[in-house]
């Protein structure tokens, strides 16, 4: 290994440029959009009748267990014809596949509110709408968001992933300046410590923020 | 349904391969994850912050760089300074380190979850450190880490599917190159089948040696025979 400062220079733009246009805006695009699916996921879980709730569990199970560069490729495989583009693959697949473990973040965080809430709001004959809205999503999002975002962090370390189907991040930059300069080093150092800078500190802000929240 | 059999039997060893490769990445990958996550988890809760400062570098490292640039850095990179290792291998490496990584997280947090009494007891016992850990604290911890540990499991072998960036040929790579003879409902359908069934069957598994944890400390009777004994005698049931 010999690193060239030379190399470092000419690839960090590259890389800087990817990371805001590709990789960052997966993270929070595809963030949000698993932070609203997993809470709908939680809700219809709870609320539907049982076998449709069955069959929504199965299905987010499968999503669950299976990898992402292959629902990446499937998903690719059948729009390739349209014209859709890839990064809007992108940002579907990853709100998709992470919207099923925050499913589960809240539904751990409903679980923990207890009985009495729901009692209460049955007793003052609240809708079930209002009952969710007023009393029991606030209570449990407390609970939930810092495990939000640690599932966060975690899509943004995924986000490589995104090679399988040529959306052109951090990685596929770093690629790119490696085999067309021979030297690997460079570029996938930098883009390992982009990777650390970032996703380390929010890191430590989740772990004060959980301490801050926990109630009990 | 005679043409999906066709299909199905001309796609089979294919898959196979696809299999044994993925196979090899996760099981070898586990393996060393496991051994790096308990030697990082003990490190991580010496006592001796000499021990502890560079554990804890070496987790939030592997933890904060991303496995595919991990990946990229040993597949590219160390052949140039001379280590010229095979894709599979390189696999390994990366899963295991990364996911050793997050286990150490695990682990430590196991280990410091088991009530201070219990450490307190083996010190009024006088054991020594090395019985302390094997007799007493290990085996509750084991049973508090287990769930954790299945999680990563799954994610380990969902990471496997990056074979495809070193030009390794696993079920995903498999599944993507058989959607233009086969359809792509049918390929990556099987693909699809083949992890749900893995992770399923991996999962099962831990959740076995985690029920066999709970019952050796006594926490979950001995089995569902012994329960309805038990009830049958408390006179409930």
């Amino acid at each position: 290994m010999n690193w060239s400062w030379d190399h470092a220079a000419a690839v960090l733009p590259e890389l800087l440029s990817a990371f805001l246009r590709v990789t960052l805006l997966v993270t929070i695009v595809s963030s949000i959009g698993a932070a609203v699916l997993g809470l709908v996921w939680a809700i219809v879980l709870r609320e539907a009748p049982k076998v449709v709730a069955a069959i929504i569990f199965r299905i987010l199970d499968i999503i669950r267990m299976t990898p992402i560069p292959l629902q990446l490729a499937a998903i690719w495989a059948f729009v390739i014809t349209t014209d859709v583009e890839a990064l809007t693959v992108g940002l579907i697949v990853y709100a998709v596949h992470y919207s099923t473990y925050m499913a589960e973040s809240y539904r751990a965080g409903i679980e923990s509110i207890r009985p009495g809430q729901w009692e209460a709001a049955t007793a003052l004959s609240m809708s079930k709408g209002r009952t969710w809205r007023a009393v029991i999503i606030p209570q449990a999002l407390r609970a939930t968001v810092p495990s939000l975002g640690n599932w966060a962090i975690a899509m943004f370390k995924d986000t490589p992933f995104l090679i399988m189907i040529s959306v052109p991040e951090m990685v596929t930059a770093a690629e790119k300046y490696g085999g067309s300069t021979f030297s690997y080093d460079e570029p996938f150092i930098l883009a390992g410590l982009i990777f650390l800078a970032a996703s380390y500190p929010t890191a430590v802000l989740m772990r004060k923020l959980e301490n801050r929240l926990a109630t009990y | 349904m005679d043409a999906f059999l066709d299909d199905l039997s001309t796609a089979a060893p294919r898959f196979w391969d696809g299999l044994v490769v993925t196979l090899q990445l996760g099981l070898g990958g586990a393996a060393v994850a496991f051994v790096i996550a308990v030697a990082l988890g003990l490190l991580t809760l010496s006592p001796n912050s000499w021990l502890r400062a560079p554990g804890r570098m070496v987790v939030e490292f592997f933890r904060g760089t991303s496995l595919v640039v991990q990946l990229f850095f040993f597949f590219f990179v160390l052949p140039q300074i001379g280590l010229e290792l095979d894709p599979i291998p390189v696999g390994i490496a990366a899963l295991g380190l990364n996911y050793g990584a997050y286990g150490a997280e695990v682990v430590r947090g196991s280990l410091a979850a088991v009530p201070k009494a219990q450490w307190e007891a083996t010190t009024a016992l006088s054991m020594g450190s090395v019985q302390r850990m094997a007799r007493i604290i290990w085996p509750q911890a084991w049973a508090l880490m287990l769930p954790g540990l299945n999680n990563l499991l799954v994610m380990l072998v969902k990471g496997t599917a990056l074979a495809s960036f070193i030009f390794l040929h696993d079920v995903t790579f498999v599944a993507d190159d058989l959607r233009r003879t086969m359809g792509k409902l049918f390929s990556f359908g099987i693909g699809f089948a083949i992890y749900y069934a893995l992770n399923q069957l991996l999962s099962s598994g831990m959740r076995i040696l985690e029920l066999r944890a709970q019952r050796r400390l006594g926490l979950k009777p001995e089995s569902r025979k012994a329960t309805k004994r038990a009830e049958a005698v408390a006179g409930v049931g």
